[in-house]
């Protein structure tokens, strides 16, 4: 353990964050798919997967990433729009299983028809030229890409913290989470407000998906394994709970990436390890309300 | 009284008089079919997997369908079955009763650990715990390189010859394999049957129906809850045992999360919560998978199209239909 400083520590936090991020946007989607609409997106994955894969073809026809990062949540938040209204509008009040199970079965034609359209081999996505190399960021260099998805990541959760504190809709999406039978007494077109919510969550995921892919690449499978470490974060933070979302992301981040300057076979366990203890101490998870989980 | 009024009588339901017959025989049936089934079918190779897949979706069922719990987490178990079972074949040169022993003791462990964990939530949260910790299971295994072969797969399982009480058997011969597989299942199939006609099988249902009324008279929700998982774990342990010893290889994959979610599509095909629907949506699921994979390499569409079709049109499932048609 002679090279650990100060410096090489810091910088690997860096590195969690970033990596946090990411598990931050995609746990807020499903959190706030399941706060609303009590469905557990198991699809959330593909549609991560999708996003990459969308941005992917963008750039091969001659788009820079700058127009994906708008175009990429717009087509995939679409998407999710007709997947709500054809496939998961007729399950509901048939318990909670059905639309798990619906999801579950359609991640499987996402990742299959993805294989036929590009191929079962992954591609390797390019960091847009901008966001080469690294800054100093006062304990050491740190990529500047990195840097770029924490930012990213900081915006569209502002974004969203304004628009479901302090537009109107948003108010009748915290109500509808809280109680929809009395928002459609007053009202309000429940179906609507979640077709809606569904379309948010997942053109998040598929935000998250393009971030995510300079870093790791492009593979059809790449939604599944993110989809598990995302059940970890929303165990951990509280199902439903957007705060508890983002810091159980950015706490299983940082955990993955310090296990792995430590000790590097275990930094896939030791989310597991994590997960598992908070069930020990706190099973409704950090701000998790105890009554949700039954 | 005519036949019809009395299963009125027995059920409150109005049902022919062959179902009551097949509620009542319903282990000796499937161990007929079994018995004759490859007679029936050609492929021996595939109906080994239909017995191992529908053993495997029976365990699962246990949980899923009389439980009321959605577990995407059983190939934890499926798969700890069967490495066990390689483990103490490879590495300890254990016989090969030993061996299934040893891969029912490790299902059952797994679902003992899973299942302390995981009870403790419910609802929804216990398909993503269960499936967080399988995950979690899947990266032990594969870094145990040592014992488990890591991504190669736990290779060399080699049972050749099976030494029943003096006698041996031609483990190669694929006919007999079927059959010394067939038994251990259909044996699996009347413990099941027993279990569930039980007073604790009565107990089981009761929490699925209602949890609170269950609670207040007197049951130990939780405690039924793990003890049928551990259940569930036995026997899915076992089919993970046979699968090694037919296999005479674990691939790493059977820890992998598809495999969970594979046993949730055989049970809902089948229907889930019914007695034969395990054995039937494996075999429509297998039989469906090797026609399909003929003419397509891209089988998971089919697969989760068909799956989705399910969800939304036939819940119950093939049985779970037949029986409220008879009941029309």
């Amino acid at each position: 353990m002679a090279g650990l400083s100060f410096e090489l520590i810091a910088l690997q936090l860096f590195a969690g964050l970033a990596l946090g991020a990411i598990y931050v946007l995609f746990a807020i989607g499903l959190s706030l798919i399941f706060g609303m609409l009590t469905v557990v997106n198991f699809a959330h994955g593909a549609f991560y997967m999708v996003g990459a894969y969308v941005g992917l073809y963008l750039i091969s026809i001659g788009g820079n990433f700058w127009i994906c990062l708008v175009a990429v949540p717009i087509a995939i938040g679409l998407f999710g729009l007709a997947v709500e209204r054809v496939l998961i509008r007729p399950l509901y009040g048939r318990g909670i299983d059905y639309p798990l199970l619906l999801t579950f079965g359609l991640s499987y034609v996402m990742v299959e028809c993805v294989r036929i359209a590009f191929g079962k081999t992954g591609y390797p996505f390019d960091t847009p030229e901008v966001l080469q190399g690294a800054v100093d960021i006062g304990v050491g260099y740190f990529p500047l890409y990195r840097l770029f998805v924490i930012g990213a990541t900081a915006v569209v959760l502002l974004a969203l913290w304004l628009f479901l504190e302090k537009t109107s809709f948003g108010l009748i999406i915290r109500a509808g989470a809280r109680d929809p039978q009395i928002v459609r007494v007053l009202g309000v077109d429940v179906a609507r407000v979640w077709l809606i919510v569904f379309g948010i969550g997942t053109a998040i995921a598929g935000f998250a998906g393009l971030l995510a892919a300079p870093l790791q690449g492009v593979i059809p499978e790449m939604g599944g394994t993110i989809l598990a470490e995302a059940f970890v974060v929303t165990v951990v933070g509280g199902m439903g709970s957007i705060g508890g979302a983002v810091l159980a992301g950015l706490l299983v981040g940082v955990v993955v990436s310090m296990t792995s300057l430590f000790a590097p076979e275990m930094a896939k366990v030791s989310i597991f390890a994590l997960m598992a203890l908070v069930l020990i101490v706190r099973p409704q998870g950090f701000f998790g309300r105890a009554g949700l989980m039954s | 009284m005519t036949e019809t009024a009395r299963s009125i009588k027995q059920s409150g339901v109005a049902t022919g008089g062959w179902y009551q017959f097949v509620t009542r025989h319903r282990a000796s049936i499937v161990a007929a079919v079994i018995l004759v089934f490859p007679l029936v079918m050609p492929f021996t190779a595939l109906a080994v997997n239909i017995l191992i897949y529908g053993l495997y979706a029976l365990g699962f069922n246990l949980v899923f369908g009389y439980l009321g719990l959605l577990s995407f987490g059983h190939a934890a178990l499926f798969g700890t079955g069967a490495y066990l079972c390689g483990i103490s074949i490879v590495h300890f040169g254990w016989p090969w009763y030993a061996a299934i022993a040893a891969g029912v003791a490790g299902g059952l462990l797994m679902a003992l650990l899973i299942g302390v964990l995981a009870i403790r939530t419910r609802g929804i949260y216990f398909a993503m715990v269960t499936m967080a910790l399988s995950q979690c299971v899947y990266y032990l295994f594969y870094q145990a390189v040592d014992l488990t072969g890591g991504e190669n797969g736990l290779r060399g399982i080699n049972v050749r010859t099976i030494d029943l009480f003096g006698l041996q058997i031609d483990f190669i011969n694929p006919m007999i394999r079927y059959y010394v597989i067939a038994a251990f299942v259909i044996a699996a199939f009347f413990v099941m049957s027993r279990i569930l006609a039980s007073p604790f099988g009565a107990v089981i249902e009761a929490v699925r129906e209602n949890e609170m009324r269950a609670r207040a008279s007197g049951y130990d929700v939780t405690l039924t809850r793990l003890l049928t998982f551990v259940l569930s774990g036995a026997f899915c342990g076992l089919a993970g045992a046979l699968q090694a010893l037919h296999l005479s290889i674990v691939p790493i994959e059977i820890l992998h999360y598809e495999t969970s979610g594979l046993v949730v599509m055989i049970a809902l095909l089948g229907g889930m919560g019914t007695f034969f629907g395990p054995m039937i949506g494996a075999a429509v699921f297998l039989v469906l998978e090797n026609v399909v994979s003929v003419w397509t390499v891209h089988w998971q569409l089919i697969v989760g199209g068909i799956f989705i079709a399910c969800v939304l049109f036939f819940p119950a499932g093939i049985w779970g239909t037949l029986i409220a048609r008879s009941r029309r």
